[in-house]
This record gives structure tokens, sequence and C-alpha cells, in this order.
């Protein structure tokens, strides 16, 4: 998976930044930020998009999706309500139980925070992309074989993170996959059977510890 | 008498869950999924105050934000709110985002009163009323009571003890949050809700909105679990509908999940003063319990079975209710079991560690239960008890280990007597059966078709099964763990009448398995329609019946430098009657015991005495427990055939607190009196750090 690399984050650390400003005197700081922000709103007016909506056009399952979205439109919101891909869950809308997971670019997002309008010119896949001419993907399956899902309603996004997951590390440990699954929630206390389906679809061999006993 | 067929081949075997393509492809449709013709969005304006009277509220900005179709408020003026998060107005318009913006155009006045919403404040005799004129402490006569002489036998006891468990009110957190799409119109209402009972939303939306219950149709075809928090009609399913009306068009109202954590139910608080006392040989002999709880501003249940599973002579029980300005309880996962199981459960194994007492032993002395007794022994092999048990505190290192079990008990309400159903057989062969139940994830739709594969002789491929419409016969709301146990009797019945039928229409004696499509044929053009319901059968082998019981033993890791408590290993053994089907019973077991660890270690819903609100109504505070959070699970299960069908939702969750608390007092010799067991309390229970106590 691709690594963050600290330099990405700019040539100026929080300390440098910090350490530029010296000696200068707050009031002059707030001042000296406030006429940069003006700059930068001269310089981008004419790039300035919105509230009202613009066109946007996003690539999902290899599709082109042309919509007309206000641009704090989340992907999310784009998928689930300007068009008919439901599959993607909305749990909380802030980030925190993975129901809405996508991939862009092969990597897992939440969708819920990620504005549409951010989101073109890239590869979005959705629950839907997965299952090709009717036929299941292998982690779909794995899921319907373990049943890994109960109400089912945080699903697509478990089988978002374990595809993404296999296609960077095709022979996971069951605690990667505990890792790669860190970000999606199930209150139907379905995640044995998940680890369990995440093995599968990576060729793992999975046992039941389950016994039965005709009383 | 009919009964159970003997040998089987799909029943108690495992059946790849019938409706998993649609969800793991994204293709099944929630209530939440619904795109009606020219939908609306629909959203609450929620108090801010958690007591206020509003004297006014002026619509007039919201409805000029651009999209907006309606706008109302919840109730007539002057309205009274009793709690932060009671719904004041709502609007629907055509995108979430003017949604949004006109939630805050709205203009509201309110007059704050005075709120309290902790227990012990409320109890207070100067605290402020929840109810006018009505005291916030209620003694509950049903829940308390004294047999034997309790005073006379605690001084003949060996040994005593004393402790005061506390539970916290838990939140149900369904993925899928409340809510419903709804379109009113003069031909009537259709809801799709996110529902455990069809019949139930039906009738809250006739209800209060004057509708014939005929006028009225409940569709739910995938709903994202409920947890019991489902059970009724809503506030938001009925402003749902007004706005659908004023604004005629069908209107998608779904909560957020910073409202899932105000107003649609939690599970009661408790506060248990326990004294128990046992006589020399460990027999237990007198019990004592004052406990109090809230269930909000509702007047719910808070009182518990004590002493839950155990038979004491002599028992003297207090309860008392409080009512605190805060969301109203609703059923929870085998309310009220947990909580009582927790506190029973710690005291048993405290007093067995005063007696100097194996606890396991301790508990087979005192549970006269003979499938738990089974139980208990199949349970401790699993764990390696005999190997594995210290006595409470010795276990070395900074990491200690240690052991606990616990036992359940689930009566519920078995099986609701009067679920019908009915199957149409086509000519062609294929058959489809319809039931007004609802499957919650449960895997209830994939439970008709393998009885209905079993009995008829067919596959469970073969079987079209719809459920989740209130035009269907009608099926109880899935909740006190009856829908197994009400769906396959009924399922048993329309299929012995369909046999009978086809062998009369077609004169084909057995219409099962190969003659099946021949005996179909004869119906000509004409589809036979059947009807069925729920049977008894056999007193000797009834086709359902109750209670399941079940025990689980929990080991765990707890750092005391730290505080950190690690569950490592769950052995669940549980019984659950006849098993339908292996597959997705193991799902309910495993969901039952990370929702009972979540209850262990997590999961508390915390109000702010100061401002009245609730502090963690998200996902990033109020913590479930996580895929890394999982131990290894290993479950047992006793076929039980001659018993007939029982559920099992309820019983898989309610030992695990139990268990995992006694494990964690094993481990370090200390017991943290409250759940969840959270490493501050781990750390106070060993001396490390003083204990949090509010000022």
């Amino acid at each position: 998976m691709k690594k963050m690399e600290r330099e990405e984050f700019g040539a100026h650390s929080r300390r440098t930044f910090l350490k530029s400003l010296g000696t200068v005197a707050a009031t002059a700081a707030t001042a000296q930020v406030q006429s940069v922000a003006a700059e930068f709103e001269k310089a981008n007016a004419e790039k300035t998009v919105g509230p009202g909506a613009v066109p946007v056009t996003l690539t999902v399952n290899g599709e082109k999706l042309s919509l007309m979205l206000e641009p704090r439109v989340t992907l999310l919101d784009a998928l689930r309500n300007y068009s008919s891909l439901t599959g993607a869950k909305e749990g909380c809308d802030r980030a925190a139980c993975g129901a809405c997971t996508v991939l862009m670019d092969d990597l897992p997002i939440y969708s819920c925070q990620k504005l549409a309008i951010e989101a073109q010119g890239r590869e979005i896949t959705t629950i839907e992309g997965l299952a090709k001419n009717g036929k299941l993907s292998p982690v779909q399956q794995a899921f319907w074989d373990r049943d890994a899902l109960q109400c089912g309603y945080c699903t697509p996004g478990f089988i978002m993170s374990v595809t993404a997951l296999l296609k960077f590390n095709p022979r996971p440990t069951a605690d990667e996959i505990k890792h790669a699954c860190a970000g999606n929630l199930c209150r139907c206390g379905t995640h044995p059977h998940i680890i369990q389906a995440a093995l599968q679809a990576s060729g793992a061999k999975v046992t039941s510890k389950t016994e039965v006993i005709n009383a | 008498m009919p009964s159970w067929p003997e040998q089987t081949k799909y029943i108690s075997k495992s059946t790849l869950r019938i409706d998993a393509p649609p969800k793991v492809t994204g293709k099944a449709r929630y209530s939440s999924d619904i795109q009606a013709d020219g939908r609306l969005y629909g959203m609450i304006l929620r108090s801010k105050w958690p007591a206020a009277t509003i004297s006014a509220i002026n619509l007039e900005k919201a409805l000029q934000v651009p999209g907006i179709k309606a706008a109302i408020t919840a109730k007539d003026l002057p309205q009274t709110v009793r709690f932060y998060g009671e719904e004041i107005a709502a609007v629907c318009g055509t995108t979430k985002q003017a949604c949004l913006d006109a939630l805050r155009a709205i203009e509201v006045t309110a007059q704050p009163r005075p709120f309290v919403v902790l227990e012990d404040d409320a109890k207070k005799d100067d605290a402020p009323q929840v109810w006018d004129g009505k005291s916030n402490v209620s003694s509950s006569p049903r829940g308390s009571g004294e047999q034997g002489t309790v005073d006379q036998a605690f001084p003949e006891c060996a040994a005593v003890i004393e402790g005061f468990y506390t539970t916290p009110v838990q939140l149900h957190n369904p993925m899928e949050t409340h809510g419903n799409t709804v379109s009113w119109t003069d031909e009537g209402l259709t809801a799709w809700a996110s529902t455990q009972a069809i019949s139930a939303s039906r009738d809250g939306f006739a209800g209060p909105l004057k509708l014939d219950h005929s006028q009225v149709r409940v569709i739910t075809d995938f709903m994202g679990g409920g947890f019991g928090s489902k059970l009724n009609g809503s506030v938001e399913g009925v402003l749902a509908a007004r706005l659908s009306r004023e604004a005629k068009a069908p209107v998608r109202l779904m909560l957020t999940r910073f409202d899932e954590a105000l107003a649609v139910g939690n599970r009661p608080s408790s506060f248990q003063k326990i004294k128990i006392g046992a006589l020399a040989d460990g027999t237990l002999h007198a019990f004592e319990l004052d406990n109090y709880g809230t269930p909000g501003i509702s007047g719910g249940d808070v009182d518990l079975p004590q002493p839950y599973i155990y038979k004491v002579p002599n028992s003297r029980v207090k309860q008392t209710h409080v009512a605190v300005n805060a969301g109203a309880s609703r059923a929870f996962r085998a309310p009220p079991h947990p909580p009582a199981s927790y506190a029973m459960e710690s005291a048993m194994d405290d007093l067995a560690a005063k007696l100097g007492m194996d606890p396991l032993e301790f508990r087979l002395k005192n549970d006269s239960n003979e499938v738990r007794q089974r139980e208990y022994k199949i349970g401790a092999e699993k764990i390696g008890w005999k190997e594995k048990y210290q006595k409470p505190g010795s276990s070395p290192s900074v990491v200690k280990t240690g052991l606990g079990c616990a036992g359940a008990a689930w009566g519920g309400g078995g099986a609701s007597r009067n679920t019908q159903g009915e199957a149409q057989i086509n000519p062609d062969g294929s058959i489809e059966f319809r039931l007004g139940v609802q499957d919650i994830g449960t895997g209830t739709k994939t439970v008709i078709a393998v009885v209905a594969a079993e009995m008829l002789g067919l596959k469970p491929e073969q079987i079209t099964v719809k459920v989740g419409d209130t035009n269907f016969p009608p099926g109880p709301g899935s909740g006190g763990s009856t829908t197994c146990a009400s769906i396959s009797p009924t399922v048993f019945d329309i299929c012995a009448n369909a046999l009978q039928q086809l062998q009369t229409q077609s004169g084909i004696a057995d219409a099962r398995g190969d003659n099946w499509f021949a005996a179909c044929k004869k119906l000509g053009v004409t589809p036979l329609l059947v009807h069925g319901r729920w049977q008894q059968g056999d007193p000797g082998r009834p086709l359902s019946s109750s209670p399941a019981y079940g025990v689980q033993f929990a080991e765990v890791a707890v750092d005391t430098e730290t505080g950190l408590v690690t569950v490592k290993k769950i052995v669940a053994v549980h019984d659950c009657g006849l098993i339908i089907d292996t597959l997705t019973l193991e799902g309910q077991i495993n969901g039952g015991i990370i929702m009972g660890m979540g209850y262990a270690l997590y999961e508390e819903r915390v109000m702010d005495d100061l401002s009245g609100v609730v502090l963690n109504p998200n996902f990033e505070t109020y913590k479930l427990s996580g895929i890394g959070d999982v131990p290894e699970i290993e479950i047992t299960l006793l076929n039980m055939p001659e018993r007939g069908v029982i559920g099992i939702g309820e019983p898989a969750t309610i030992a695990t607190a139990g268990a995992i608390a006694n494990a964690v007092a094993n481990a370090i010799g200390a017991r943290v009196f409250s759940l969840p067991i959270t490493p501050a309390k781990v750390l106070a229970a060993l001396g490390k750090v003083p204990p949090f106590v509010k000022s």
C-alpha cells in the first residue's frame, strides 16, 4: 500500500512554521494571515465554485456519471441520492462506521468524507461494481459462504475494505484482516465470520470450531 | 399429532443465507435506500434544552429556503419538552443540504426549565420534577417482595458478602438508523419502514394519523438492525407521514447517528445493592437486593429478575424507578436480563471467593437446572477450567490472566400463537411463501426456506420467500426471540396443508420430492393458495417451546499497569431446542457475545449533569466492540429436537458481561463493581488510582 511520506506534508513542519513567526507580535501575525487570505481569495476568484449546483463528472464502476451537485454534496450523497447506487450505506456520516466505504483508485475511503467534486478524475468502485457478469467476486462469494453478514447494512463497507486489502496483500493474516477492517463497525457482531470470509477469499483454509452435540 | 421429522436433510444442518446475494452485491434495498419517484428528504429539529416550554416556533424562514417543500411543528404549542433531543419541528425538501439549511432557519422561543439527568440527583427530595406534580422516584410493587425470613437467615450464613453493582444506560445503535420512507396520498399511506415489527409500525401510523389500519401498508424488505429499539410505532414516522401529506410527495426521513443516541430507546441503568449469604456447605441461603435505575422519561420497566437463575430460600427484593430528563428506554436484547446476570453472577463469584470455593463448583451446587449443569461441564472442559483456573489474584506477572463463567435463561414469549402464513404453489412447481414477519438479520427468510424445503422434499433455493409486508398474513414482531419458534411451526402447517391439498387435486399420494412437479402440473392453470398457522404439535414432542438456557466462559488478560482488559477467549454452550439452521444460529451467538462484550467493557451513554445533554452521541465516543477487540469464540450447541424450536437471539447475549466481569475479578483479585469495566475502573480497583467520584 502507498506510504504517505513525511515530505509530502510540505516543506514546512509545524515546528519550523512556528519558529518562522519568531518574535512577530500575535496581532501582526493575525493581520498577516488575514491579508494572505485576502490574496488567496482574489487569486482564486475565477476558480470558486458554488454554492449553487455545478456540473460534476464521476467515474463509478467504469462508467461516467454526469451530475449537477452543490459543491458541498459528498461522494456518498452523490452515489445514494443523485444516482441509483445505494449499496454504500450511511451509518454515521462522519467517518466513524465505515458503512460508506468505497474504493478510490483501489484505496478504501469513507465516501461520506469526500466531496463529490474532489472525486472527479478518480476511479471509484462501489459494491455494485464488484460482481462481473452476474458472478460474485471471490470476496462477495466468501462473505456468502461464511455467513459474514446478518442485517447486512455494514456488509458493503466490510467487503470493500477486504477487497482493497487483498489487492495489496493477497495472503493476509487474521491480524492484518482485523487491521484492514478496523475502520468498519458491525452491530450484529458478525466479525468472526468476516475474518473467516476474508481468509477464505485469500485462499486460506478455514475451519469452524463450532460443535453440535445431539442431545 | 404432528411433530418434526426424525431424519432431516436441511433442518439442523447449515444452509447458506438465502438473501445474502442481494446483501453482498448492494442490490438489497433497505428502508433508507428507497428511491420513490419525486421523493423528498426529511429532517427533524430537536430540542437543545433538556427541559423547556416551547411557546413559539417560526417556520417562515425555513419555508423560504430554496427546495424546502414543507415545515411542521411536532406538536401543538405550547409544547413541554422533557429531554435533550425531543422532537420539536420537521422539514422536508428536495435535497439534504436544503433541509440542513432549513433546520438552522427555524426560530424557536423557549423558556428553559430546571432538569435533572443523573439518577442519584433525581432521587433527591429537592430535585426538579421530570413530570409536574409527580415524584421522580416510584417504587415497583411488581418488582419488589419477600419470601422466607431474610433477617433471620443472614445470621445463619457461614459467609455473607455485600456489593453495589452498577450498569450503565446502553444504546442500541443499529447500523441503519431509525426511519422511514413514507408516501401518504388520498389512496392511503405506504411506509417503507426500518422496523422490527411491521404490524406495530402500521398501528403506529394509523393511530396518531387517524387512519384505518386497512389504509396503511408497511413494507420492510431489508432493514439494518434494531435489537429491540424498532418494535414500536415512531414519532419520526408520523412526522414523515405528515410532511408527505403536506408536500404531496414521498418523504424519506432517516435519523442521524446523533439523533439515534437521544430519542429512540436505550437499556435502563441499574444500581444494585446486593447482600447474599451461603451456608457452610455452599448452599445459597439469603439474598437481598435494593435496586434503582432509570428508564429516562418513560415509565419503562427497570425491574430485574433477581436473584436471577438461582433459587435462594430467603429473598427480599426492592426495586425503584427513577425518572430523569433523558430519552425513554425501550426493549433491548434480552430485557432486563444482562444487568441482572452481571450483578448476580458477580455476587456469586464474590461469595464463592469468601467461602473459598471454586466458583464453577459453587454454581453446580446452587443451579439445579439440568441443561445448564450439562452445559457448564462441557464449557469447563472446552476452556480448560481444571488446568487453568487459579484462585483470584494469583496470576503472576504484570499482565494477569483470569477465568470466569456465568449462566443464562430466557423464557421470553416462546412463540406467537397467532402467527399465520400462506404459500402460493404454481402449476410450474414454483412456490412462494408469504409471512407478515420481517428479517432483521437473524435469518428469518432462510429459516422459512429450510423448513419448507425439508417438509416438501425440495431444495432451499427452490423456495421463494417474501416477508416484510402488512398485506401478508400476520406474524409477530421480531422481539423476545420468538420469531423462529413462531414461523417454523407455521411453515410446517402450511406445508402439511399444501401436501394434503395437492394430493386431493392431483391424485398423487405423496407430492414431495420427485413427485412435486408432476403434482403441481395437475393444478392446470390455477395456482394453489394454501394457508397455515402456528401449531403446538404433539405435546410430548412439540413443534416449538421455551425456555432456552446457556452458559458462557471467558478468559481475559488484564494489564495491571494500564488497566486494559483484553478478552482472549469466550466459550459459549447454548441450547435452543431443535436447531433449524446451524450457520445463521452460529452468527446469532457470535453477535450476542460481541454485543455482551461491548456492554461489559466499552458501552455507556454519558449524560452531562450541568447542561443535560448526551455527551457521546456518536461512534467516536460511544464505543462498540470493534473487529480488533473480538476474541476467539468457541461455540457448542446442544441440539434437542424433542423440545421443538426455541429462539436464541437473546439468551446468547445474557451471560457474556457476567462471565467477563468474573474473569477480570479472577485475574486481578479485586472486583470492578461497575460496567463498563474501563481501564480507569480497573486501576481504581487495584488501588493504583483514586476512584472517580462525582463532586
